[in-house]
């Protein structure tokens, strides 16, 4: 299929952007700011979108003092358990340093009781909000509603542009473009996270499908407490809790810090907790500190600092887990020629190796490698020295052009099943060889009957390209975390408990209907392995 | 989920329309609109914060819809809550955003644990300042 009058509504740009969040809104800034002729396609609104927009971001956010610095690479390495990459923390740290202030023009920043501008925590829908503004009055194009379903290529392999449906109007678009930022976010496994019901690992998806590879997916298996009924999956205030069993047993104090005990509780029962030690100050100021924590209290008529109300664990998969496509250079490119990725997105092995970089290192990460990844698209759309002329092709295949006769696929029961394997703590918390393997076995079916059968048009393939990334994500995921035999920050085997320094490297992944697997050569370092000992962190 | 559209309070304005994340709503001309996909909603609340005048309720329980009626809805400050505690729109000059607020917050937590801090949380409130603000434009706020 060629490029040629696919689509009904057919746009020209040096890069388009695929999602609209914090990365990818961070990227079409710079891509403009670079005076490229930039089209950011987001999903649903840019400016609600995303897991940042729903919530608020602490940056990582350090002086450049030379001695805070260092301190805080120090502190990192150690907590990246021979996986992460200091020249990457370090740049991260000065970008965020010099750009997060230049919002200002669109975003007051608010004052401390010393009437001291304070920079570190953004608010989600206020920054997202800002963002858009920015990148608007930038001159880029966005077009909301508007989800990407598959990549072009040309054929010598370098990227073409985006194919995708605009599900208000009802009508396909295509962007053609020098090079393609995927920013489409990490992969929630549908777990009703707060904000990433739209973070389905599509962009995982198409550029695998355009033969990029993934690296770190085992660091998957990150969770977060929030009320077993609700979305509100802001842990600040979980500190405060005391956290008990059913019958009224106190099982710990930190949960938050410790998921895993609360897990096995949980695995046994239900838990409830009270967040009795919360100062009454503090719960006076927690409205204005974090204004959507308090919404699903009150309209349950729960005081939850004087009440036991149920808690449960939702699976964060990469969204603040660390997978996600592998970077090959200091510009965010993968390993397809015009293809770049930033944000949750790309790997956050490289800042934050085996411990999630909520709270901190994600955010910055998506600050900077949206503004490199921009800024290089431009450049590599401005020298056009590959594809350019030939035809492109569309690379989607599953979901949208099964291997076999098409028939009806229930999406619904594709997700439940990706669900099924990727939320329970006793399959992706606590880890092991068999259940890994029966995980497989079901993902595996799942993705067959998937890729063999499902012919979605239109705005049905919206759906069935997220329930076909869904399948893939779960399958690179437990595929890295088999290959993984051993146990390393949050990627935690019950039958390989031990941390084994042959296993100081990244993992990669990749492929389709057969999924390869191969250690990343020359990267990590043992030597700051044995370092990594503290306490998991937790995001606010 | 989303739950209700108060239709007397509704502008017609269709801002819900356009800044639902997951596309719950449809516009219907010169009617209010319709929550067309209930199902898809992702109990995120940004409707709320985007709605001008308080018109839309998010129900907090994320697994499926319940029984509310318009008349208790109405009678409650919950469909404006998350934009005035946001110091959105009229509250603007009402309520602080006060976020820096974290910071002290963990800090404060880790205290009464009694255990030390762990690195992945952020210190006391950073005083420092960048060195350099490059040229902002004028705040506009068009809310
Ligand atoms: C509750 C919570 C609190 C957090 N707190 C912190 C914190 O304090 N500090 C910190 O550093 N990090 C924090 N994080 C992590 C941080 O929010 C993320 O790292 C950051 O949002 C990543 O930005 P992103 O742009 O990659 O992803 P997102 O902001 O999630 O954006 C991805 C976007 O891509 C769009 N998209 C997806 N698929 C497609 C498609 N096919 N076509 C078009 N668009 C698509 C989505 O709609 C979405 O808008 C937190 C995360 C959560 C869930
Ligand atoms: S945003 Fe509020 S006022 Fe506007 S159409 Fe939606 S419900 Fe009505
Ligand atoms: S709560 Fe979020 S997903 Fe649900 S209707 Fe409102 S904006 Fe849309």
């Amino acid at each position: 299929m060629t490029s040629q009058s696919m689509a009904p509504l057919e746009l020209h740009a040096d890069v388009v952007i695929v999602g609209g969040g914090l990365a990818g809104t961070w990227a079409a800034l710079a891509a403009a700011r670079q005076g490229g002729v930039v089209v950011l396609a987001e999903k649903g609104y840019c400016g609600t979108s995303g897991v940042t927009a729903t919530a608020g971001v602490g940056h990582w956010w350090v002086p450049p003092d030379r001695q805070a610095r260092a301190e805080a690479l120090r502190e990192r390495q150690a907590r990246a358990f021979g996986l992460g990459e200091e020249s990457w923390m370090s740049r991260i740290l000065s970008q965020t340093w010099e750009l997060l202030p230049t919002i200002g023009g669109a975003f007051r920043f608010p004052t401390d009781d010393d009437g001291v501008t304070q920079y570190r925590t953004v608010r989600g829908p206020e920054y997202l909000r800002a963002m858009r503004r920015l990148v608007k009055r930038a001159g880029v194009r966005i077009l909301d509603q508007s989800p990407v379903l598959e990549l072009l290529v040309h054929v010598d392999g370098s990227v073409a542009g985006v194919r995708g449906v605009q599900r208000q109007a009802g009508v396909d678009y295509q962007v053609n473009a020098g090079a393609v930022v995927l920013s489409t976010g990490g992969c929630g496994f549908a777990s009703r996270l707060l904000g990433s019901q739209n973070n389905t690992g599509d962009g995982y998806l198409m550029a695998v499908e355009a033969g990029a590879e993934l690296s770190g997916m085992e660091f998957s298996s990150y969770y977060t407490l929030s009320p077993a009924w609700s979305t509100m999956t802001r842990s600040m205030s979980y500190l405060f809790g005391t956290y008990f069993d059913a019958d009224g047993n106190e099982i710990i104090s930190d949960g938050p810090l410790r998921p895993e005990i609360l897990a096995r509780a949980m695995l046994a029962g239900p838990v409830y907790t009270r967040l009795d030690r919360a100062p009454e100050r503090i719960q006076r100021q927690m409205p204005r500190v974090q204004p959507n924590f308090m919404l699903p209290f009150d309209r349950k008529g729960i005081n939850p600092y004087t009440d036991l109300f149920e808690v449960t664990l939702r699976c964060e998969g990469t969204i603040r887990g660390t997978g996600g496509l592998r970077i090959v250079d200091d510009d965010c490119s993968t390993t397809v020629p015009g293809l770049f990725a930033a944000g949750d997105a790309a790997t956050r092995e490289l800042v934050a190796g085996a411990t999630s970089g909520g709270g901190a290192q994600n955010s910055a990460w998506a600050l900077s490698s949206g503004t490199w990844a921009g800024q290089a698209a431009v450049a590599y759309a401005r020298r056009a020295v590959r594809g350019t002329g030939t035809p492109a092709v569309a690379a989607g295949g599953v979901g949208l052009r099964p291997r076999r006769e098409a028939r009806p696929v229930d999406t619904r029961a594709v997700v439940a099943a990706v669900q099924a394997e990727m939320h329970p703590y006793d399959k992706n918390m606590f880890r092991s060889a068999d259940r890994l393997r029966a995980s497989l076995s079901e993902l595996d079916a799942a993705w067959d009957e998937v890729s063999g059968h499902l012919r979605a048009t239109g705005v049905d393939a919206i759906r069935a390209r997220e329930a076909a990334a869904l399948v893939a994500s779960a399958r690179w995921s437990y595929t890295a975390a088999l290959a993984r035999e051993e146990s390393r920050g949050m990627h935690q085997r019950e039958d390989t408990p031990a941390t084994d320094d042959s296993f100081t490297h990244r993992i990669l992944v990749g492929g389709l209907d057969r999924i390869w697997i191969s250690p990343e050569r020359g990267s990590g370092s043992t030597d700051l392995a044995d370092l990594a000992d503290a306490t998991e962190g937790i995001a606010s | 989920m989303i739950e209700i559209l108060l239709a007397d309070r509704c502008t017609k304005c269709n801002i819900c329309v356009r800044v639902c994340p997951t596309n719950v709503f449809d516009a219907v001309a010169g009617e209010v609109p319709v929550i067309a996909r209930q199902e898809d909603c992702q109990t995120c609340f940004m409707c709320e914060i985007y709605c001008p005048v308080d018109a839309l309720f998010v129900d907090p329980d994320c697994d499926g819809p319940v029984e509310v009626s318009p008349a208790e809805i109405a009678a409650t400050d919950w469909p404006g809550q998350y934009r005035r505690d946001s110091g959105w729109g009229r509250w603007r000059h009402v309520h602080r955003n006060e976020s820096w607020r974290m910071g002290p917050i963990f800090a404060e937590a880790f205290e009464i644990l009694g255990i030390p801090r762990p690195p992945s949380f952020p210190p006391d409130t950073q005083k420092a300042a960048p060195p350099s603000v490059p040229d902002t434009e004028q705040v506009r706020d068009a809310q």
